[in-house]
C-alpha cells in the first residue's frame, strides 16, 4: 500500500470506472497471481457444477449439454420411486450413525487418555503407532480387511479359539456396517485425536492449579477443566460431521463390497459410480449425486445455524 | 504438550489406579492398532504353503523366505506402477505447491478489493460439488482421459491445504514485507523471497499432505485411466490385493503349490508400496501436528 499510484497524476478527477481501474493497476501483480487460481476453480469446480444440469436432461453424448432433451425432475422422481432409494438412504445413514456414535467419540476418548499420560516417551510411542494406519492407502487397508475377515482368515481363527463358529463376514450382509465403521476407527482414531490433543495442550495451566487448590482429583479435573476446554472443538467437529451425514468414504466401500452384500453395503456414491460409469446412465446418476450434494449442503448449513443459535461456535 | 501440574495429585490411591488402568488400556489400543501392520510384514516373509493351508494366526513369521520380495521385484507391472506414481507425485506436487502458494498469498492480502468474495466462492467448493459424473464427462470433453493431466490437474489445489497455508501467511506481520515494497519489489518477489521463507514449517506440512495424497490416490485413476501402462501403484496393488489377480504377477495359476506362494507375494507387494510413506512420516510427525493445529484455527 506504500506504492503511490502514479496514474492519479494523469487523471486528476477519476470517475468510478477509472477508480476501479486504478485499484486494479495498483494490485495488478496480486490479481495476475490469482489468474491461474481462478482458472483452476473455474475449470475443475464451477464448470462441473454447471455440468450437473444434465440431471434435468436426457443427456446423450451426441447432443451434449445443450442439445439433449430437457426432462425436468423426471430422474429425481425415478430415483425417489425406485427400490434403491430407501436401501441407499438407509445404508448411508446407518453407516454414518454408527460413525457418529462410535467413530466420533473414539478420538476424543483417546485424546483424553493420552493427556493423562505423564511419561513423554510412552505418550510419543502410542501417538506414533496410532497415527500410522492413517497413512495406509485405502487399497491396502481394504486388502487387509478382506484378508482378516475372509472365511479362512484371522478373525475366524480367533473366533474358533473362543468356540464360536466361523462366519462368512464378507458375504453376509449383517456384518458390513460393523466392519466398515470398525476399520475406519482403526485407521483414523489416532490421527483424529491430534486436533483434540492440541486443544488440550492449549488449555491454560492455571485452571488446573486452581482446580487442585479447590481439591479436585484427576477425574474432577478431567471433567471440569479438560472436557469444557475441548468442547468448542468437539462442536466444530460435530458440525462438520453432520454436514457429511450423507456421504460415506465410498472408495473403501467400492473396494470391500460385492453383489452379495449390496443390501447393506451399497451407498449413494457407489450407486452413482455403478449407474454412471458402468451403466453409462449419465443423467440419472448425476441426479442422484446432485440430490446427495444438496442434502449434505443443507445439513451443514442447518447444523451450523443451529449451533450458532445455541452458542457462539460456528464455522463461519 | 507438557502441562505444569502440582505433584500432589499423583499421591492419592485413586489417582494411581487411574494412571495404571489408563496406561494398560493405551497399551492394548496400541497393540491392536499395530497388529495388522505387523501381520502383513510377518506374512510377507512367511513360508507360503504353510500360511496358505495352515493357521492364519501369526505372532511371528512362519518359516522364513525372501523369495516373495524377489518375485515382486521382478514384476514389471509393479515397477510400472511405481514409476507412474512417482511421476504423478512429482509433477502433481509441483503444481499443487505453486498453485496453493499463489492462492494463499492472494487470499491473505486483506486489503485486496474482492478478496472476501474470492474466499467465499472457494470455501463454497469445499462443501458443494457437481459430483462424479459431470466431472467425468468434463474430463472426457477436455480430452484428458488416459493422460497424466487427469491425475494432477483436478486436485491442483486442495482447499483445505489452502486454508492452512493462508492462515500461516496471515500470521506473518505485514512489517516484514514493507521494506521490500518500498524498494519497489512486486508481489511475486515478495511471495518467493519473503513470505515463503517465513512459512517453511507450514509449507512442509502441506507438501507432505500432497505427496501422501498422490502416493495413495486410486479413485481418480479408476475413473480416468483405462490403459494399464498408465496405472499408478495403487491401481496395480488393487489388482494384486483386492481382485486377487496374483496370477498376473507370477504368470502361473495351474499348480496349487505355486498359488500358495503367491500369498506372501501379495504381502510383499503391500510392504514395498507402503514402506516409503510409513518411513518418512514418523520423522515429520511434529510438522503434521503443527499443521493440524493451524488448520484448527477457524476461518
Amino acid at each position: 500500500m506504500t506504492q503511490v499510484p502514479s496514474i492519479s497524476k494523469t487523471a486528476p478527477q477519476p470517475g468510478k470506472l477509472q477508480r476501479a481501474w486504478q485499484i486494479f493497476l495498483r494490485y495488478k501483480y496480486v490479481y495476475l497471481m490469482f489468474v491461474p487460481v481462478a482458472i483452476y476453480y473455474m475449470m475443475f469446480h464451477f464448470i462441473p457444477m454447471a455440468g450437473a444440469v444434465i440431471a434435468f436432461e436426457d443427456y446423450s453424448p451426441r447432443g451434449g449439454l445443450f442439445g439433449s432433451d430437457w426432462v425436468g425432475l423426471q430422474h429425481f422422481k425415478d430415483f425417489f420411486g425406485s427400490v434403491y432409494f430407501w436401501r441407499l438412504m438407509r445404508n448411508t445413514l446407518v453407516i454414518n450413525l454408527y460413525g457418529l456414535f462410535f467413530g466420533f467419540p473414539a478420538p476424543i476418548i483417546l485424546a483424553l487418555m493420552l493427556s493423562e499420560v505423564r511419561k513423554t516417551g510412552f505418550k510419543r510411542t502410542v501417538q506414533t503407532i496410532t497415527y500410522m494406519p492413517h497413512f495406509i492407502s485405502v487399497v491396502v487397508a481394504a486388502g487387509i480387511i478382506l484378508d482378516f475377515f475372509a472365511f479362512d482368515g484371522l478373525v475366524n481363527e480367533v473366533l474358533k479359539l473362543l468356540g464360536i463358529n466361523p462366519q462368512m463376514f464378507m458375504t453376509e450382509p449383517n456384518y458390513f456396517y460393523g466392519i466398515f465403521v470398525g476399520s475406519g476407527i482403526w485407521q483414523n482414531v489416532g490421527w483424529d485425536s491430534i486436533i483434540y490433543l492440541s486443544t488440550i495442550s492449549a488449555i491454560d495451566p492455571t485452571l488446573y492449579e486452581a482446580a487442585v487448590v479447590d481439591g479436585a482429583g484427576r477425574w474432577a479435573k478431567l471433567r471440569h477443566v479438560t472436557f469444557p476446554g475441548i468442547l468448542p472443538t468437539i462442536i466444530i467437529m460435530l458440525i462438520l460431521r453432520i454436514g457429511n451425514m450423507l456421504s460415506v468414504g465410498f472408495e473403501k466401500v467400492l473396494l470391500l463390497y460385492n453383489p452379495s452384500i449390496y443390501e447393506t453395503a451399497d451407498v449413494i456414491s457407489t450407486y452413482v459410480y455403478r449407474m454412471g460409469l458402468l451403466n453409462n446412465d449419465y443423467s440419472y446418476s448425476t441426479a442422484v449425486g446432485l440430490f446427495n450434494s444438496v442434502v449434505n449442503f443443507t445439513l451443514l448449513v442447518g447444523a451450523n445455524y443451529f449451533s450458532k443459535k445455541m452458542g457462539d461456535n460456528s464455522l463461519w | 504438550m507438557t502441562r505444569s501440574r502440582s505433584p500432589m495429585d499423583q499421591d492419592t490411591l485413586g489417582g494411581r489406579i487411574f494412571a495404571v488402568v489408563n496406561t494398560l488400556l493405551l497399551c492394548l489400543i496400541t497393540l491392536i492398532t499395530l497388529y495388522p501392520c505387523l501381520y502383513v510384514l510377518f506374512a510377507s516373509i512367511s513360508d507360503g504353503v504353510s500360511l496358505g493351508v495352515g493357521s492364519k494366526l501369526l505372532i511371528w513369521p512362519k518359516g522364513f523366505q525372501l523369495g516373495s520380495y524377489k518375485m515382486a521385484a521382478r514384476n514389471p507391472m509393479l515397477w510400472t506402477g511405481y514409476g507412474n506414481t512417482i511421476l504423478y507425485a512429482v509433477v502433481g506436487t509441483f503444481i499443487n505447491m505453486l498453485m496453493t502458494c499463489f492462492a494463499a498469498y492472494v487470499l491473505s492480502r486483506r486489503y485486496l478489493p474482492g478478496h472476501k468474495i474470492m474466499m467465499r466462492l472457494i470455501v463454497f467448493t469445499m462443501y458443494f460439488s457437481g459430483g462424479m459424473i459431470p466431472m467425468y464427462l468434463w474430463i472426457l470433453k477436455l480430452n484428458m482421459l488416459n493422460t497424466i493431466w487427469a491425475m494432477v490437474l483436478p486436485g491442483a489445489i486442495s482447499t483445505w491445504n489452502l486454508i492452512i497455508l493462508r492462515t500461516a501467511f496471515l500470521s506473518i506481520p505485514p512489517s516484514m514485507e514493507e521494506s521490500a515494497k518500498i524498494d519497489g519489489a512486486n508481489d511475486f518477489v515478495i511471495l518467493f523471497k519473503i513470505i515463503i521463507p517465513l512459512a517453511l514449517p507450514s509449507l512442509a506440512v502441506i507438501l507432505l499432505y500432497y505427496v501422501v495424497g498422490h502416493w495413495n490416490a486410486f479413485f481418480n485413476a479408476l475413473l480416468y485411466l483405462r490403459q494399464r501402462e498408465r496405472f499408478p501403484l495403487q491401481m496395480v496393488l488393487r489388482e494384486i490385493v483386492i481382485l486377487n489377480e496374483t496370477s498376473m504377477l507370477t504368470g502361473v495359476t495351474d499348480s496349487l503349490d505355486r498359488l500358495q506362494e503367491t500369498i506372501p507375494l501379495k504381502y510383499a507387494a503391500i510392504v514395498l508400496s507402503t514402506v516409503p510413506v510409513l518411513c518418512i512420516y514418523p520423522f515429520l510427525q511434529k510438522f503434521f501436528v503443527q499443521g493440524m493445529m493451524v488448520g484448527a484455527v477457524k476461518e
